[in-house]
C-alpha cells in the first residue's frame, strides 16, 4: 500500500494499538495532523500546551502500563515538551513523542521554528531518532515503541522532517525488530536466586524495599505473596506506593524523607535490605555516610547501572523484577520449612515500637482545614479506590501520606523530577482511560496555575475529573524549607494575588467550589464525587503553617528524623 | 587509574554526542577521545581514556552500555594491550639545530618533515609516554604548533571486540 510519510505515522500508530495521541498542532507537524483528519482509528486529544500534552500521556501510560503517545510541532512545539519529556524519563515511564521538524533541506539554516530536537532531548529521552527518509517512517516508529516500553522504559522522541511526510513510501509495519546494541534484558541465574533466598533465610532483621520498578514490572501480587510467606516487613517508595496494600500489618510506610519513621529506622538498623526495581535515590536514603550500617544489600533491578551507584550490593541481580520475585516465590516453595518467624520475632516488636510513635501524627482542628485532613477525607469519600495524581510539593507528601494505596497504577506523581504543573494533565490522561474511575488531583495553588489551562482540554473532552486544591496561599514546601534552614526568611514563596478560582473553574465551564471549615470538607467531597459528569475545582483553604512531618533534613540520614513538634517520643 | 575503553558504536548521526553528552552530564573525566569506522561500515570504533576509581569506571561502563547506539565496549586496560596516539609538532630549527633534533626524532623512531629553512613538523607515533617523552626532549626547541590524535588502541591478546 502506497501512503504518503504522514499517513505512514498514523497508520503506524493504528499498528502500534495506539489509542490516543496526545498532541498540539503547528507547520512542521500538518501533514500528520491532515493524515488524522483522514482517520478514526486513532484519537488525537488537542491540549492547551505541549507540557500538558506530555503529562496528559504520561498520565495514561502510568494509569494504565501502556506507553503514552505525543504528537508536537517543532521549535517551540518540542521545546515545551521537554519539561514532560523529562517527567517521565526520570520516572522510566514509557512514552513515544513524535516531533514535526523543518523541511530536510533546511535543516541547520536556522529556519523558523527550527530547533535541533534530537539535540535538545538527548539528555532525557532513553533514545532519539531523526528520521531521514520516508522509507524509514514505519520501522522507526517501531523501534520507537520497542524501546520506550522494553527493559528500563522511558520515553522516545522521534523528529520527523516536514517534507518527508508528504512523500510516498510502500506502507509496510515490521512486526519485530532487532537491534543487534539494544540486546535483551538479562535474565537471572538460578544460583542468584537460591543465594538470594538463603540470605533471606538466615536474615534476624530484614526489610523489604520496593521502588517504581515493581509497579513498572506488575509484580505486585507476586511481591505480596513474596512477603507474606516470609513474615518481613515491607516498605515502598514514594513511586512505589499501592504495590504492598497499605492498611496490611506488614507494610511499614513510605520511607525516605518524608516516610515513617519506622521505615527509616528499619532500613537504618536492618541487616538485610531486599531492595526490589528501587534505586536507592537521596531522597530515599539521605546521606550514604551512614547508610543501614549493618545491612547486606540484596538489589534487584532491569538496569544494571543502577546496581552499586549509590548503594554497593552484596547481592545483584540483574533481571526483570517480575520474573525475579516469581523466582523467589519458587525457592520459598522448596524452602517452606526453612522460614523460621521467631528468627525476626524480636525484630517485629522493634518495628512495634517504632510504630508507637506515630511519625504521622498531626494536630487536627475544628476551625481550620488541616491539609492531611482533607486527604483522608478524601480516601473515606472515594473508598481509597481512586485515582490520584498530585503535583510538587507539601500536598505530594501529604498525598503520599494520607491517601493510602492498595493497588499500583493509581498514585500518579513526579517523584524523580519533580515536576510542577503535572497534576491536572496527567489526571486528563488517566481519566481517559479510566472513563468510569474517580480521578483526583492533588494539587496546591503554586502548581496548578502551571498547567491551569489544560481545564480547557477536560471540558472539551468531557474529563471531570476533581481537582482538590490544597490552598495555603504558600509554595509550602519553600516555605517549609525556608522556616527550617533560613531562619523565616520567606523570600519570593508567598502567593500574591491569587486569582478566585471558584470564577476561574466556572470561566472554564466547571464547577468550583470554595471550603474553608474542617466541617464541610466531608460533605463537600461527597457532593463533588456525586457529580459523575462535572470536573470540580475544589479549593480548600487551609493551614499556612503547616509542615510535612517527619523530616529527613539534608546531611542527615535514616536515624535522625525530625519529628513533629510535640509529638509522642519513643519510651526506651 | 587510567582506563582505556573502546567502544563499538553504531555509524548513526548524533552517536557521538550521545557518548559525549553522557560524559559531561555526569561529570566523567574525558582525557581524550578518538572516533572512525571500522572494517564493517556500519560500526565505529571509538577509544575514550578516562580515570576514575573502579566504582566510576564501572558506573561509566554500565552507561555507556545503556546507550542504545553502544553494540560493544571494554576496558582495553584490564589486561594487556596496545596503545598508539600519533603526534604532529612543527618547531622552528636552526641549521645548528637540525642534526641535534634528526638524532632525537631517530631515537623515537619518528621521522621529520620539511617545512621551510626554518621549520619542520616532527611526527611520532606511540604509547602516550613516548609521545610525552619525545616532547620532552624537543624542549630546546620552540614548538609553534602541537597536534595529538588522542589515544587508539587494541588489546593485545586474541580477543576481539566484536558487536
Ligand atoms: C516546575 C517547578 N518549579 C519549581 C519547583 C520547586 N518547588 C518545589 S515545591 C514548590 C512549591 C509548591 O507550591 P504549591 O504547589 O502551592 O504546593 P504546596 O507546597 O504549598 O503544597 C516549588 C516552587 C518545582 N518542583 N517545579
Amino acid at each position: 500500500m502506497q501512503l504518503t510519510g504522514a499517513d505512514i505515522v498514523v497508520k503506524s500508530l493504528e499498528k502500534e494499538g495506539v489509542e490516543f495521541v496526545f498532541g498540539y498542532p503547528g507547520g512542521a507537524a500538518l501533514h500528520i495532523y491532515d493524515a488524522f483528519h483522514r482517520q478514526n482509528e486513532v484519537e488525537h486529544i488537542l491540549v492547551r500546551h505541549e507540557q500538558g500534552a506530555t503529562h496528559a500521556a504520561d498520565g495514561y501510560a502510568r494509569s494504565t502500563g501502556k506507553p503514552g503517545v505525543v504528537l508536537v510541532t517543532s521549535g517551540p512545539g518540542i521545546t515545551n515538551a521537554v519539561t514532560g519529556i523529562a517527567t517521565a524519563y526520570m520516572d522510566s515511564i514509557p512514552m513515544v513523542v513524535l516531533s514535526g521538524q523543518v523541511m530536510k533541506p533546511l535543516i541547520g539554516y536556522d529556519a523558523f521554528q527550527e530547533i535541533d530536537a534530537v539535540g535538545i532531548s538527548r539528555p532525557c529521552v532513553k533514545h532519539n531518532f531523526l528520521i531521514q527518509d520516508v522509507e524509514e517512517i514505519a520501522e522507526t516508529i517501531k523501534k520507537a515503541f520497542h524501546i520506550a516500553t522494553t527493559g528500563r522504559p522511558g520515553p522516545v522522541l522521534v523528529d520527523i522532517p516536514k517534507d518527508i511526510t508528504a512523500q510516498v513510501a510502500e506502507f509496510l509495519y515490521p512486526e519485530s525488530v532487532e537491534m543487534r546494541s539494544y540486546p535483551e534484558p538479562a535474565t537471572a541465574q538460578p544460583s542468584e536466586i537460591v543465594t538470594a533466598v538463603e540470605a533471606m533465610l538466615n536474615a534476624k532483621r530484614p526489610v523489604v524495599y520496593t521502588g517504581g520498578g515493581v509497579v513498572l514490572a506488575h509484580a505486585q501480587e507476586g511481591l505480596r505473596d513474596m512477603v507474606k510467606t516470609l513474615g518481613f516487613p515491607c516498605t515502598n517508595t514514594l513511586m512505589g506506593l499501592g504495590a504492598y496494600p497499605h492498611d496490611d500489618p506488614q507494610f511499614i510506610g513510605m520511607l525516605g524523607m518524608h516516610g515513617t519513621y519506622e521505615a527509616n529506622m528499619t532500613m537504618f538498623e536492618s541487616d538485610l535490605i531486599i531492595a526490589l526495581g528501587a534505586r536507592f535515590d537521596d531522597r530515599i536514603t539521605g546521606t550514604l555516610d551512614n547508610f543501614a550500617p549493618n545491612a547486606k544489600v540484596i538489589h534487584v533491578d532491569i538496569d544494571p547501572s543502577v546496581i552499586d551507584k549509590n548503594i554497593k550490593a552484596d547481592i545483584p541481580i540483574v533481571a526483570d523484577v517480575k520474573e525475579v520475585i516469581n523466582a523467589f516465590n519458587a525457592e520459598l516453595g522448596r524452602r517452606r520449612e526453612d522460614i523460621n518467624p521467631s528468627l525476626i520475632a524480636n525484630w517485629w516488636e522493634k518495628i512495634r515500637a517504632w510504630q508507637g510513635l506515630d511519625s504521622f501524627w498531626y494536630e487536627k482542628s475544628d476551625t481550620i482545614i488541616k491539609p492531611q485532613f482533607v486527604v483522608e477525607k478524601l480516601h473515606e469519600v472515594t473508598g481509597g479506590e481512586a485515582y490520584v495524581t498530585s503535583d510538587v510539593g507539601q500536598h505530594q507528601m501529604f498525598a503520599a501520606q494520607f491517601y493510602g494505596f492498595s493497588d499500583t497504577h493509581k498514585w500518579i506523581n513526579s517523584g524523580g523530577l519533580g515536576t510542577m504543573g503535572f497534576g491536572l494533565p496527567s489526571a486528563l490522561g488517566v481519566k481517559i482511560a479510566h472513563r468510569d474511575a474517580d480521578v483526583a488531583c492533588i494539587t496546591g495553588e503554586g502548581s496548578i496555575q502551571m498547567c491551569i489551562q489544560e481545564l480547557a482540554t477536560c471540558k472539551q473532552y468531557d474529563l471531570p475529573v476533581k481537582v482538590i486544591n490544597l490552598n495555603n496561599r504558600y509554595l509550602g514546601m519553600v516555605r517549609q524549607w525556608q522556616e527550617f534552614s533560613y531562619e523565616k526568611r520567606y523570600s519570593n514563596s508567598y502567593m500574591d494575588s491569587l486569582p478566585d478560582f471558584v470564577a476561574l473553574a466556572e470561566a472554564y465551564g466547571h464547577v468550583g467550589m470554595q471550603i474553608d471549615k474542617p466541617g464541610d470538607v466531608e460533605g463537600a467531597l461527597r457532593e463533588a464525587f456525586a457529580m459523575k459528569d462535572r470536573l470540580v475545582f475544589m479549593d480548600f483553604i487551609t493551614d499556612q503553617q503547616e509542615n510535612v512531618y517527619p523530616m529527613i533534613e539534608s546531611g542527615k540520614g535514616h536515624s535522625e528524623m525530625r519529628m513533629r513538634p510535640g509529638s509522642a517520643s519513643l519510651a526506651e | 587509574m587510567r582506563h582505556i575503553i573502546s567502544v563499538l558504536l553504531e555509524n548513526e548521526s548524533g552517536a557521538l554526542s550521545r557518548v559525549s553528552g553522557l560524559f559531561s552530564a555526569r561529570g566523567y573525566n574525558i582525557e581524550s577521545l578518538t572516533v572512525a569506522p571500522t572494517n564493517d561500515p556500519t560500526l565505529s570504533r571509538m577509544t575514550i581514556v578516562t580515570t576514575g576509581d573502579e566504582r566510576r569506571i564501572d558506573q561509566i561502563e554500565k552507561q555507556l552500555n545503556k546507550l542504545v547506539d553502544v553494540a560493544a565496549l571494554k576496558d582495553i586496560t584490564r589486561g594487556g594491550h596496545l596503545e598508539r596516539e600519533i603526534v604532529l609538532a612543527k618547531v622552528i630549527v636552526t641549521s645548528a639545530q637540525k642534526a641535534e633534533l634528526e638524532t632525537i626524532v631517530k631515537a623515537f623512531n619518528g621521522s621529520l618533515i620539511t617545512v621551510s629553512d626554518t621549520q619542520c613538523i616532527v611526527e611520532m607515533s606511540g604509547s602516550s609516554e613516548k609521545v610525552d617523552e619525545l616532547l620532552k626532549s624537543l624542549a630546546s626547541l620552540t614548538i609553534i604548533e602541537l597536534a595529538r590524535s588522542g589515544v587508539t588502541g587494541l588489546s593485545s591478546d586474541e580477543s576481539s571486540l566484536t558487536a
